[in-house]
């Protein structure tokens, strides 16, 4: 008796996590299938494989929804803006944490409150247009560097903190100016936390939306989200060509998620504790 | 040893600078615009006052209503999300075959954009062809077919199912973080004095996850206020302007170039989001978020 109750739960159990990542699975089998059929047997929207694979609605959606353009774009914003982030913004945390003079601890503050707030940007365009920076890559990078500020210094601030002291002292006396310090001997030793920020800055920026339908209306610009947002509005009556797009878009991160995955949830989920 | 030799002030300067010229000043900027009557038609910018707040809060129904939907949004999508996620978060550390697999297939919408995610659910929930209205004719349950995302009745479920598709797995990973850090001999300890599943979660789970439900609350709560893309790509606000939140109808305001009133928005954004933070660093300085 005990044992068909205890039998029972766990098959419940079994069920229920199955069930789940059923749930989570078949949107995506939907769309990679359809992104196979033809027209008419897309249409008909059901779990039925293609008669015949139509591998070319993938060149056809790459090309007409200028993929090539958007995802150089998307990488180089994501790329440069995350590499840039990570070293100004562990400079700045390095001397923020190591000198904690009055100003410095204002500072530090008055950056960490920015972490949740949002950007204004009606009043953002204004200031870029003032810069010259609105509609170009330049504009768009920085920007994604300074929204990255307060969230990159809040947890490398954290870090530095768990550094000893006496290598920096070590170092100067054996000669290192402050960059060398930094770069040679602190750097190297920020690399764990580095991988959390650089992480979870990447991803943000990759799957960026809001800034990018803001700041940039050439379409040469666009990165991947807005490009595909553009396409699926072109497209609407094609599901195949939207659905190939789709599956586009996502195939970057879905290869990056199978190959690091245990970096990458160690490190959303190290930023979420520490943030 | 000289500090300021070895931990030189212009190492903050880069950062800084960036942040106040594209962060800290476009909000402030906001502040003074929004007492102002600026618009894409006339170049000339008038202080105007307190109008377009005032615009704002006697609109009766429709600004107002965009409010009150961001405060529904967050607090029922955070419902939906949270308690069937420290549910799945206990039963995938219960050592169930293949765990890590269901662990990584349920975080896996976390990482794609809430853009992409919200057009793969623009397609599926569509009235005559999405796959959930064709399966259920094909299943001869027609009669269980909606317009999901246009019938006022079911539009917010949609939204909360979509949203909770894409968010639990990642708040539930949280929680798994969580519960690995408590130490087993708790347990063994209480079910030697004979305490069932509930009072083992009300003595010891819940108090012990208290730093993964706060940030998963903070988290939560910030996401809630600020949601945008989602949104936009489900619904765009409709049907009617039922499902506007404050973030679209910021951009809306945009789009029709009535700046004043968007940047009257965003300072109230602002200004909740301003009190909350403030409130949540008082908290991480209590150190209850270490893990």
């Amino acid at each position: 008796m005990i044992n068909i109750k205890r039998g029972s739960k766990v098959f419940i159990k079994y069920f229920i996590a199955y069930a789940l990542s059923l749930i989570v699975i078949i949107p995506f089998l939907v769309i990679v299938n359809n992104s196979l059929k033809t027209k008419a047997e897309a249409d008909l929207m059901d779990l039925s494989l293609p008669s015949h694979f139509q591998w070319e609605n993938y060149e056809i959606a790459s090309e007409r929804g200028k993929l090539g353009t958007s995802f150089f774009n998307s990488l180089l914003y994501s790329v440069v803006a995350t590499t840039v982030s990570v070293i100004i913004n562990s400079m700045a945390a390095f001397v923020l944490a190591r000198k904690k003079t009055k100003l410095n601890l204002i500072l530090y503050l008055f950056i960490v409150l920015g972490i949740m707030l949002p950007s204004n940007f009606i009043a953002l365009i204004k200031v870029m247009q003032i810069l010259h920076l609105i509609n170009t890559r330049l504009g768009i990078i920085l920007l994604y560097i300074a929204t990255n500020v307060s969230f990159g210094i809040f947890i490398i601030y954290g870090f530095v903190g768990t550094i000893p002291r006496e290598l920096d002292e070590a170092a100067v006396i054996d000669g290192a100016n402050s960059w060398q310090l930094f770069f040679k001997v602190i750097f190297p030793l920020l690399k764990p936390v580095l991988v959390t920020v650089g992480v979870l800055t990447f991803m943000g920026i990759w799957n960026d939306f809001m800034a990018p339908l803001y700041v940039l209306n050439r379409a040469s610009l666009w990165p991947m989200t807005l490009a595909v947002y553009n396409f699926f509005g072109q497209y609407e009556q094609e599901w195949n060509l939207v659905f190939a797009d789709i599956v586009l878009t996502c195939l970057p991160v879905f290869l990056i998620y199978l190959l690091g995955q245990r970096y990458i949830v160690s490190g959303m989920i190290a930023g979420a504790v520490k943030k | 040893m000289d500090q300021n030799k070895i931990y030189p002030q212009s190492f903050v300067l880069i950062a800084l600078i960036l942040y106040i010229v594209l962060f800290v000043a476009p909000s402030f900027m906001g502040i003074y615009y929004s007492f102002t009557d600026w618009n894409r038609y006339t170049d000339k910018i008038n202080f105007i006052g307190i109008e377009n707040y005032k615009t704002i809060f006697t609109s009766e129904g429709t600004y107002y209503n965009y409010i009150y939907n961001t405060l529904k949004f967050t607090v029922i999508s955070n419902i939906v999300k949270i308690i069937p996620a420290l549910f799945l978060a206990l039963l995938l550390t219960e050592n169930l075959k293949g765990e890590n697999i269901y662990r990584a297939i349920l975080f896996f919408p976390a990482i794609l954009s809430y853009l992409v995610i919200g057009l793969i659910f623009r397609s599926m929930l569509h009235p005559t062809t999405g796959f959930v209205n064709k399966t259920l004719e094909m299943m001869r349950l027609g009669f269980m077919a909606k317009g999901w995302l246009i019938d006022p009745k079911w539009v917010w479920p949609s939204i909360y199912a979509v949203d909770a598709w894409r968010g639990t797995g990642y708040v539930m990973t949280i929680f798994i973080a969580g519960l690995q850090s408590i130490p087993k001999y708790y347990y063994e300890a209480a079910e030697i004095d004979g305490a069932d599943f509930f009072q083992k979660l009300i003595h010891i789970t819940l108090p012990m996850l208290r730093p993964a439900i706060t940030i998963n609350l903070i988290f939560g709560l910030t996401y809630g206020l600020r949601v945008f893309d989602i949104i936009f790509v489900l619904t765009n606000g409709g049907p009617g302007r039922m499902t506007e939140v404050i973030n679209t109808a910021i951009f809306r305001e945009f789009a029709l170039g009535t700046y004043g009133v968007g940047t009257a928005l965003s300072t109230i954004l602002f200004v909740c989001m301003g009190i909350i933070s403030i409130f949540t660093i008082g908290v991480m300085n209590r150190k209850e978020i270490e893990l």
